[in-house]
């Protein structure tokens, strides 16, 4: 074998591994012997980094020489619900500088949850020549003057994307420093953006650019605007709309529906902040044609909601706001048959009361009408385990099931039992499952059943659950895929952790806030356990000025060749062995 | 380098574990999944009926006892062979440690009663609400300790009555029920662009049930909140509300470092004295973006002098659009 590999000819291995794009695949590749690990390493043009803090930019570069494309993730997922103190770190500058000198034909930049400052983008305008897509998915830390400059000197952009990104002192000027010969641009999303932009420069950009396939964009842009940008660009895959009010005038109105037919090659939908319904049915006559709909922004309710949904018959992705309710997703369940993916939004979540009537059962109606059903993300208020248990055998294909019951650590609310039942079935049958989210009142019992049952889960998050070590010993010890572990309000421990400590080098980070770790065991883990950083946040100041026994606020463990990290704010300790 | 040997040898025992569990499961397997099945099929039942109570008790039971995991002595030099053995190893110290005195002594200063108490009654995103009380973990842990063991889990016929205690202290918790805060913003903020006339001013409020919730930071402490406007209605009202967000953050800094923290009492004055005058609070929901709190010596320079009208938005908050 291994003369056989040795005597194939290097460039037609090469030629080989350009059809292998999957890192899992690339990875194999390059663990088959040393002269395959030389040849991957040459001509690999893409990198997945899943945690900033995991490598050093100096390791990437030295072993991969010929990137083209970085992409990179920053903070613990927790940070989107505000979990993760400001100022915990994720700076992607390092990078930036250390990919700026090694790769001026870098090409791609992605940044999730990433601190992208003004200056990093400064650096990404003016170090690579053939520079072709950004993107910043709920990144933050910058404002458009660095968007003014990439988009100023990046000649070959095909690509920005701004998605859920915090963008700070928003002037809406940096659009016209695209310049005029630019025509490059195939997606722009800029939905993120909280002041109004330059509309002369938009229109203008989106009439230049002839490849434009995807644009999105803000609040801030009118309706009586919208029309005039489609008639500019009638081949628009996806379209984000701003605001989507205005008074209704018939004029506004056939204008609109006339631009909306003419774009044959819509297929995906989203914005319509502050929907007026008299214009929905402008949307009509491409309905048929979308396959995603994103009304997460839209305020629509009842039976304008109802019908506008009902009319996309091939819809395969639908975002959208509790508002349908019940019956709406019955309706959506009988006519909507290739929908592979569901999420349903709380509009108030904060609310002591349910405000519509959105319960199991409209979850229940989609499992049944829609057997392509792959991955679901439902808030709700109650939920029973004869539900779940439903959803669990109609559903064979979950890859992703989160199930959020808003008010934590209800039960079933008919029985007033706990839910392992529901989520025991529901990991039983998922086999493929790989993103698992629980809610409601659970006992170890459920995480015995996902220990025991889901062997391809990648993904779990835990909250309000769980009655003591053996919740947690269950999941690490027997979750054998087990990437990320997030876990808040839980009385979970010392025990399970220590225990599990080596399963812990096998997983790219554990998150544990509001737990029952004790600082003791924080400091042994990370003694015992160089190759991961074990950090805990404590806004309360030093740990070690309290009793080692006393539980830590946060703890975030993650595995690293890097090690412990060097921007760690005042709230942050990391228990490496030099330190403790 | 003897040390970094021992942690590399340690390091695969832990590993094994894991088999070794699997093996001691491993002539129970069939029974196990056919009664596994069994449990997982739906059958529902009157609240009180008592199969699936007693089952799971057994389960529990059992499992643990095969697990030999926290119950006795004896089972757990079995169990964990290196920790028994080895002279530093975790569970032998993690046992010492749980006996050890000192969260006797622990002090309950750093989480007064007095500031949770009234926080939770905040509609303020207080971080530390959720965090569990550490003298109540501690005497758990405490407990634990003197059984030697951690004790079964609750089986299910104490679940419900637990879950019913546990659901009577609700109040706000942070990043609960999960949903990105960056949306809130979004979605409320809309509101005021979409319909920019009389009307939408005169019931600001009322366009928008959601949270506006604003990134609030206070100067000489490094670390955010955010809080939401929505719920106050004056400028009285959420200077208050933040008095009480910072002080739990303050006297944790105090503690630390003395010098260059200022006076709580100032922080309310600071908002209302700046602002109050120049916009009417409902202008001042609809536009802000982030608060800043500023020391008493700043806001006195600031409302004294003729810089005051340039000064305050750029300081503060207000990025009128």
């Amino acid at each position: 074998m291994l003369r056989k590999a040795s005597s194939f000819p290097e460039e037609m291995l090469e030629h080989v591994l350009s059809f292998i794009t999957s890192d899992k695949d690339r990875n194999a590749v390059s663990l088959v012997c040393k002269s395959w690990y030389e040849i991957e390493r040459w001509c690999r043009k893409r990198i997945f980094v899943g945690n900033c803090y995991a490598v050093r930019p100096e390791m990437v570069i030295r072993r991969f020489p010929e990137l083209r494309s970085v992409e990179l993730k920053g903070k613990p997922h927790f940070a989107d619900f505000d979990l993760v103190p400001d100022g915990w770190g994720g700076c992607v500058y390092p990078w930036i500088a250390a990919l700026a000198t090694a790769y001026p034909l870098l090409e791609e930049i992605k940044l999730k949850r990433m601190v992208v400052s003004d200056e990093s983008l400064e650096v990404i305008a003016k170090s690579f020549k053939n520079f072709k897509v950004l993107v910043l998915s709920s990144c933050e830390g910058f404002s458009t003057d660095g968007l003014a400059a990439v988009a100023a000197n990046c000649r070959n952009l095909r690509g920005l994307d701004l998605r859920e990104s915090e963008v700070d002192d928003p002037s809406g000027q940096w659009l016209s420093r695209f310049p005029d010969s630019f025509t490059s641009l195939a997606s722009l999303n800029i939905s993120c953006l909280g002041a109004e932009v330059s509309f002369s420069a938009l229109e203008r950009l989106v009439g230049r650019c002839p490849d434009l396939k995807s644009l999105r964009l803000n609040h801030a842009v009118p309706l009586d605007k919208l029309a005039n940008l489609l008639r500019g660009a009638p081949q628009l895959v996806e379209l984000g709309t701003g605001a989507y009010s205005a008074e209704l005038q018939p004029d506004v109105f056939s204008n609109l529906a006339g631009a909306f037919s003419g774009c044959k090659e819509l297929r995906s939908l989203s914005g319509f902040w502050n929907v007026f319904p008299g214009y929905l049915p402008a949307v009509y006559p491409v309905c048929s044609g979308l396959t995603s709909l994103n009304l997460r922004d839209a305020n629509i309710q009842g039976a304008d909601l109802i019908k506008l949904v009902s009319q996309c018959r091939s819809l395969q992705r639908l975002w959208v706001l509790d508002y349908i309710e019940d019956i709406g997703l019955e309706e959506l369940a009988a006519c909507c048959k290739d929908l592979t993916e569901l999420r349903v939004f709380p509009s108030d979540p904060y609310g002591a009361e349910p405000n519509v009537s959105l319960t199991e059962r409209g979850l229940v109606s989609v499992s049944e009408g829609c057997p392509k059903l792959q991955s679901v993300l439902y808030f709700c208020r109650q939920m029973t385990n004869a539900a779940l248990v439903t959803i669990a055998k109609n559903s064979p294909r979950m890859t992703c099931f989160r199930l959020c019951i808003i008010e934590p650590r209800a039960p079933d609310y008919q029985t007033l039992q706990p839910l392992d039942l529901g989520f025991g079935a529901i990991v039983e049958n998922y086999k493929d499952l790989r993103r698992l989210s629980l809610s409601g009142l659970l006992t170890d019992r459920v995480f015995e059943y996902i220990g025991t049952y889901a062997k391809k889960l990648e993904m779990l998050s835990v909250a309000f659950a769980g009655d003591s070590d053996m919740g947690l010993h269950h999941v690490l010890s027997g979750c054998a895929k087990l990437c990320k572990l997030e876990i808040r309000d839980c009385p979970f421990g010392d025990n399970a952790l220590l225990a599990n400590a080596a399963k812990l080098e096998t997983m790219r980070s554990l998150w544990m806030s509001s737990c029952s770790v004790s600082f003791r065991a924080c400091k042994l883990l990370g003694q015992k356990m160089p190759r991961l950083n074990v950090e805990v946040i404590d806004e309360r100041g030093p740990p070690d000025l309290r009793p080692e026994n006393c539980p830590v606020e946060k703890l975030y463990i993650y595995r690293t060749i890097a090690g412990p990290r060097f921007d760690m704010p005042g709230f942050v300790w990391t228990m490496n062995g030099d330190s403790v | 380098m003897e040390g970094f040997s021992k942690n590399v040898e340690a390091c695969p025992r832990l590993l094994d574990l894991i088999p070794k569990e699997r093996e001691l499961l491993g002539d129970r397997e069939d029974e196990r999944s056919s009664s596994e099945e069994k449990k997982l099929e739906l059958r529902l039942g009157l609240p009180g009926e008592d199969w699936p109570l007693k089952n799971t008790r057994e389960r529990h039971e059992s499992q643990l006892n095969s697990f030999g995991y926290f119950t006795n002595g004896n089972n757990q030099t079995q169990k964990f062979p290196s920790s028994a053995e080895n002279s530093h190893v975790w569970f032998h110290q993690q046992q010492k440690g749980q006996v050890a005195p000192p969260f006797l002594t622990f002090p309950s200063s750093t989480t007064p009663p007095t500031a949770t108490a009234p926080q939770q009654s905040l509609p303020v995103m207080a971080k530390e609400s959720s965090q569990p009380c550490c003298n109540k973990a501690v005497v758990e842990l405490q407990q634990c300790a003197e059984k030697k063991a951690f004790s079964p889990p609750a089986p299910a016929n104490t679940a419900v009555p637990n879950s019913s205690q546990k659901r009577t202290a609700p109040g706000p918790v942070v990043g609960w029920p999960p949903i990105r805060s960056f949306r809130k913003n979004l979605a409320s903020s809309s509101g005021s662009y979409s319909k920019p006339t009389v009307e939408s001013l005169n019931k600001p409020v009322e366009t928008c049930k959601k949270g506006l919730f604003v990134k609030i930071n206070m100067e000489g402490v490094p670390i955010g909140r955010k809080v939401d406007l929505k719920a106050y209605d004056s400028y009285e009202k959420l200077s208050s509300a933040v008095d009480e967000l910072f002080r739990g953050l303050l006297a944790a800094q105090i503690d630390s470092s003395s010098n260059g923290i200022m006076n709580k009492q100032e922080e309310g004055k600071a908002i209302t004295g700046c602002l109050s005058g120049d916009v009417p609070w409902h202008m001042f929901v609809s536009t802000v973006k982030r608060l800043r709190v500023l020391k008493s010596s700043e806001v006195s320079a600031l409302s004294r002098g003729s810089i005051k009208q340039e000064k305050v938005p750029g300081n503060y908050v207000n990025k009128l659009r």
